[in-house]
């Protein structure tokens, strides 16, 4: 333990140096303004910023990426909450209840959540990261596919087991985007499967990015425009200093779900290939299912953006690991990294922490020092933002439009997924109409790939065998998902039955 | 008034004699960022050489616009061939190629992709492929060994792998051939995630190539027990080749860059100088020794194309020998 405290101030100090300090705020800042733009996202602008690095030292140079990282989950939300258009892929489930906040007139409010919440999803991981290092490696060298699948389970029983939705409508929307997800490559066998009218371009897939745009821009403000005829008067939210301390004091209200965010994020973060946008999706399924209040999520619950906002922070952290400690990128993120630090001479894996300790608990010590750095940006660039709202719905709308066209556009180079988001944001619309939840399709197209590999490299190593899942000695942490999964499933049924029972109770008395 | 009347058609006529002057020295550039894609998933051998090509082309300032590195690992590379097919003629993606380049054409031939049609620019190098186990087999010590547990064990041997028609299945059904038996590979989304799951026990083997190995071997957790080169190479001098004792398996894995097909000739002439001066390098010859890799000369251009069109034809052999198949595991 001492010996660790040792390690981590000579790294807090380092990371304090002027040249690493600055490299933190200049990473932070750039990576607002990247995570915020839609269609730029840490993963682009990590590659793009990359050649800046080669003109520093490699602690600086990893310090000033990471924080670049750490800044775009933040910056995210940003677009997530003020535009409804998700800024970056892991900023998608902040749409789910921060735009309905930003059109009460709570922009503010939700902001300062994302930020806070931001903030204390990273705080928690880095110390998780700081003291577990090591135990944690490996854990994540235990999770197989077994593990994994067990995992997506899990994540799809807290969409499923949304108290009050509509059960049969949320598991159509699920299998919706588990079709959309199929589209393309066979996994195993590399065939092209699901090819719609046997066009070529359906071969490289549906991307996700293309949906949530899809169906949150362009969808939402379909239905936007039928609600309310384009005259929608948001109202002009004022930043003042006491309306800031008045909504410091909300904190209360979403420490629980950041907390379960962050520990959530952190450890999905760890396991290589899942990344951060897994886990701020299933954050904000945990948040709503063990929320006392699960209808008004969707409709503008702080905790349904500070649960994602946590969980995404926390993820980015946490994909830090298997980069550092097993040369296994937990993101696609990481994967760049990982490239810089063969460029500056480091080779990531097991004996990192031993040949290169400086430039490990530098990093770590940037992470501490990067968190404040970005929350204070963000609560003092707080007023700013909200000014986009005070825009008049009738410009504000096409410079949606143009975002969402640039944001796909950006993303895959294609016209044809200018297309296709177009249609889906139609499809999106239509299902809005017949009162479907589109959050959980969104939620499969990204954890359907996921747990499909997973599900049948475990059935391809057990020959077929489904009990292998559950097998209590050769996989006791998926049988313990699995057991988990089934009970969340129950859950609503049996809140359903009480509520019923409760009811009948009230009506005979 | 008259000097500011003069200022600006002395200022075009100034700016066309610098284009004129410049113009026939100033080579093409690209225009926009170029996309590097790599055909296969994060963390494995090629992802890990386009990555420090891509810095070191950043770090020597040899591109006016940055190359962005893409992974498109789907269908054992066929969703990267597939897109490098729809670039056609475009002059702003290159893709860092292996062994898939050849095999997943053939063996999915309704893709409608042929390689060969594909801009050749460079050959990085050679890379080659070990047989690894976990460090704590301790009853594994060697080929015989090895062939001994696996057979003990059959199916429930688990070999660990990046796809059906990906090399290593290839070479996994080559060594199902010549040992005789049979055992289930499982794949995975890159040679990184084959590694990590070798060193987490879910799987029992794996042919990794040496720099997805290298850490963890470093570290004391996996061992080589076989190279499958025809020499041993400076980086594992302990290890014997197939050869040495008697297997007759010799099998390697190309990397090398190409454009689309139809790349116009200036940004060939680019592409090629580039990857040239890349393979030149202190940087990536160091590389090529400490992750054994073999680059002595870089094979390019024209004499790269027919290397392609020859090594398609073996791999449709090998392919025949083995069975479609046995490689696809069906």
């Amino acid at each position: 333990m001492g010996e660790i405290a040792n390690l981590l101030a000579a790294g807090l100090l380092q990371a304090l140096e002027p040249l690493n300090l600055g490299m933190i705020l200049a990473g932070c800042m750039a990576g607002l303004f990247i995570g915020a733009m839609p269609g730029l996202g840490s993963v682009n602008g990590v590659a793009i910023l990359l050649p800046v690095t080669f003109l520093v030292p490699p602690t600086a140079a990893i310090i000033f990426l990471a924080a670049l990282y750490y800044g775009a989950m933040y910056g995210g939300a940003i677009s997530s909450i003020t535009l409804g258009i998700p800024g970056a892929s892991t900023a998608v489930a902040t749409v789910f209840d921060g735009r309905p906040m930003a059109q009460k007139g709570l922009a503010d409010q939700a902001l300062m959540g994302a930020a806070i919440a931001s903030f204390i999803g990273g705080t928690i991981s880095v110390v998780l990261f700081t003291l577990f290092a090591p135990p944690l490696a490996e854990l994540a060298l235990k999770f197989g596919p077994q593990e994994e699948f067990a995992l997506m389970v899990l994540a799809f029983a807290t969409f499923i087991g949304l108290g009050g939705d509509d059960i049969p409508k949320t598991i159509f929307s699920i299998l919706l985007g588990l079709v959309m997800a199929a589209v393309g490559f066979d996994i195993i066998s590399g065939q092209p499967r699901l090819i719609f009218f046997d066009m070529v371009e359906f071969q490289r897939g549906i991307g996700f990015l293309v949906l949530a745009i899809g169906i949150y821009g362009i969808g939402e403000m379909l239905w936007t425009l039928e609600q309310t005829s384009g005259k929608v008067q948001i109202e002009n939210v004022k930043t003042t200093w006491s309306k800031f301390k008045e909504n410091l004091g909300h904190i209360k209200k979403y420490l629980p779900t950041t907390s379960l965010g962050s520990a959530l994020g952190f450890f999905v973060g760890t396991l290589p290939a899942a990344g951060a946008t897994p886990a701020s999706l299933m954050a904000y399924g945990l948040a709503k299912t063990f929320s006392k209040d699960p209808e008004s999520f969707g409709k503008g619950n702080i905790s349904g953006v500070a649960a994602p906002e946590a969980a995404n922070n926390a993820a980015s952290t946490g994909s830090m690991l298997p980069m550092i400690t097993l040369g296994i990128p937990g993101s696609p993120t990481t994967a760049i990294l990982l490239g810089g630090m063969i460029i500056w001479g480091l080779r990531p894996g097991p004996l990192l922490f031993a040949n290169n300790p400086d430039f490990v608990w530098g990093l770590i010590g940037s992470m501490y020092v990067a968190n404040f750095v970005t929350v204070a940006l963000n609560l003092a660039l707080i007023p700013l933002f909200v000014r986009v709202l005070a825009m008049p719905f009738t410009i504000l709308t096409p410079v949606i439009f143009i975002l969402c066209f640039v944001g796909v556009f950006a993303t895959t180079d294609r016209m044809f997924d200018v297309w296709l988001m177009l249609v889906l944001g139609l499809g999106g619309y239509l299902l809005r109409k017949l009162n479907y939840p589109v959050a959980p399709a969104v939620l499969a197209i990204v954890l359907g790939p996921l747990a499909e590999r997973s599900m049948r490299q475990s059935l391809i190593s057990s020959r077929g065998d489904v009990t292998t899942f559950v097998h209590p000695v050769e996989h006791p942490i998926a049988l313990i998902c699995i057991i988990l999964a089934i009970a969340l499933m129950l859950y609503p049924v049996f809140l359903n039955y009480r509520r019923k029972r409760a009811t009948k109770y009230r009506e005979s008395t | 008034m008259l000097k500011r009347k003069l200022f600006y058609p002395v200022l075009a006529m100034a700016s066309a004699v610098a284009v004129l002057v410049a113009g026939p020295v100033q080579a093409w550039q690209p225009k926009k960022p170029v996309e590097f894609i790599i055909m296969a998933g994060t963390g494995g051998g090629a992802d890990q050489i386009a990555r420090l090509l891509q810095g070191l082309i950043e770090k020597k300032g040899l591109s006016s616009r940055p190359f962005i590195p893409i992974n498109k690992p789907g269908g054992s590379g066929a969703e990267a061939l597939r897109y490098m097919q729809d670039k056609a003629g475009d002059d702003h993606t290159v893709m860092m190629t292996l062994n898939s380049f050849y095999t997943t054409p053939i063996i999915q031939s309704d893709l409608g992709v042929d390689p060969t049609k594909f801009t050749p620019i460079g050959l990085m190098a050679m890379d080659t492929f070990l047989l690894w186990v976990h460090t704590d087999r301790s009853d594994i010590t060697d080929l015989d060994s090895y062939v001994a547990a696996v057979k003990a064990k059959g199916l429930d041997w688990k070999v660990g792998g990046t796809g059906s028609g990906q090399e290593d299945s290839v070479l996994t059904a080559m060594m199902e051939a010549e040992f005789d038996y049979k055992v289930t590979y499982i794949p995975f989304p890159g040679g990184g995630t084959v590694a990590k799951n070798l060193i987490g026990k879910q799987i029992d083997s794996t042919v990794n190539n040496p720099s997805e190995q290298m850490a963890f071997y470093q570290a004391g957790s996996s061992k080589p027990l076989v190279q499958f080169t025809g020499e041993r190479m400076a980086a594992f001098p302990d290890v014997p080749t197939a050869k040495e004792l008697g297997v007759n398996i010799e099998y390697y894995m190309q990397r090398s860059v190409n454009g689309p097909p139809g790349m116009s000739a200036d940004a060939i002439a680019f592409y090629t100088d580039l990857f040239q001066q890349l393979f030149d390098s202190k940087e990536w010859q160091d590389f090529c020794v400490s992750d054994g890799l073999t680059c002595d000369e870089m094979i390019k251009n024209d004499a790269l194309g027919s290397f392609h069109a020859n090594q398609y034809v073996a791999h449709q052999k090998l392919i025949e020998q083995v069975g479609a198949a046995a490689i696809t595991g069906e």
